[in-house]
């Protein structure tokens, strides 16, 4: 009964954040509803037993890619007002699009039924949360996705560290930029300096001082 | 009430994803809302993921959500780059005459 209470709540609450990423007029609600939107998904994954990957949603998107989105727009100086110009525009063949997708997607989902062999494809099963309950030192969410990540998916493992390298490095190539006319330190230059261009010595006599 | 099942995940998953569509039809102009409709698409498409593997019982839908999501990162990433730059060149983030690339 509480877990039909907040599947209802998490999902009421990530669908309205949606529709407002969408309908916002300031970019940076948008940027706060989508955090919303993915704190509710989170939840969402806490009530299917997938605890690491919500815990992987909240940081990764909450903590790293909203404050990305929220750092760039507020860092941009545009007029966000006049851009919403054409919004209802498309609004009439957006909606309709949609819709078909949403009544597509859900007749398929009305309809599906598992074929009667599905328990034979189950290799690497998935420990339910009555499970976990029950058998305190069963394997956990992260312990059984640990087990397979690192053996049978180690490649799809370092296939994702690649491509956050690439990303990486795309990023600071596309923003890097070199400026003119400002003052830098160039440690080579001073490592490369010799005593003589540094220290100029001069022979004064005795009793004449300097003019 | 009902027992939550697969299909109400399902159900949640697919109209997140006609939102985030839409979200793309809406705001032609705006490029970060767009950038925004994208993660909302990926991640109806991992709410569908883990939806699956949970109710299959089979944990590589889990492992596929982790990719999603490796990639959806490293997609803002270099989208917001990417922006950053044509800001610079250009001075706004209009999409409508975004033809630099012409002749």
């Amino acid at each position: 009964m509480v877990a039909t209470i907040a599947f209802y709540v998490f999902a009421l609450s990530a669908i309205a954040a949606g529709l407002m990423v969408v309908a916002s007029k300031n970019p940076v609600h948008s940027v706060l509803f989508l955090i919303t939107a993915f704190i509710s998904a989170a939840g969402l994954f806490v009530l299917m037993g997938a605890e690491y990957l919500a815990m992987l949603l909240v940081v990764v998107y909450v903590g790293a890619v909203a404050v990305l989105f929220l750092f760039v727009v507020m860092m941009l100086d545009v007029d966000f007002v006049e851009m919403k110009q054409g919004f209802l525009q498309y609004l009439p063949i957006g909606g309709a699009l949609a819709a078909l997708v949403v009544i597509e997607l859900i007749l398929v989902v009305s309809v599906w039924a598992f074929p009667s062999d599905a328990e034979l494809a189950r290799a690497h099963p998935s420990p339910t949360a009555a499970q976990t309950v029950s058998d305190p030192n069963g394997p956990t969410n992260i312990e059984a996705l640990g087990l397979i990540l690192y053996t049978d998916y180690v490649h799809f493992f370092q296939i994702a560290g690649m491509v956050l390298l690439v990303a990486m490095i795309g990023a600071i190539i596309l923003t890097f930029r070199t400026r003119e006319g400002i003052k830098k330190q160039d440690p080579a230059a001073q490592v490369a300096r010799k005593r003589e261009e540094g220290v100029e010595l001069k022979d004064i006599p005795s009793g004449q001082g300097l003019t | 009430m009902a027992e939550i099942g697969l299909g109400h995940f399902l159900s949640v998953a697919a109209i997140l994803f006609a939102i985030g569509m839409a979200g793309i039809f809406l705001n032609r102009k705006n490029v970060i809302v767009i950038l925004m409709s994208i993660e909302l698409m990926l991640l109806a498409v991992n709410i569908n993921l883990v939806a699956f593997s949970q109710f299959l019982g089979d944990l590589t839908g889990q492992v596929f959500a982790f990719m999603v999501l490796t990639v959806a990162a490293a997609e803002a990433a270099v989208g917001l780059a990417i922006l950053v730059a044509y800001f610079r060149k250009r001075g706004d983030i209009s999409v409508d005459d975004a033809n630099l690339m012409k002749n």
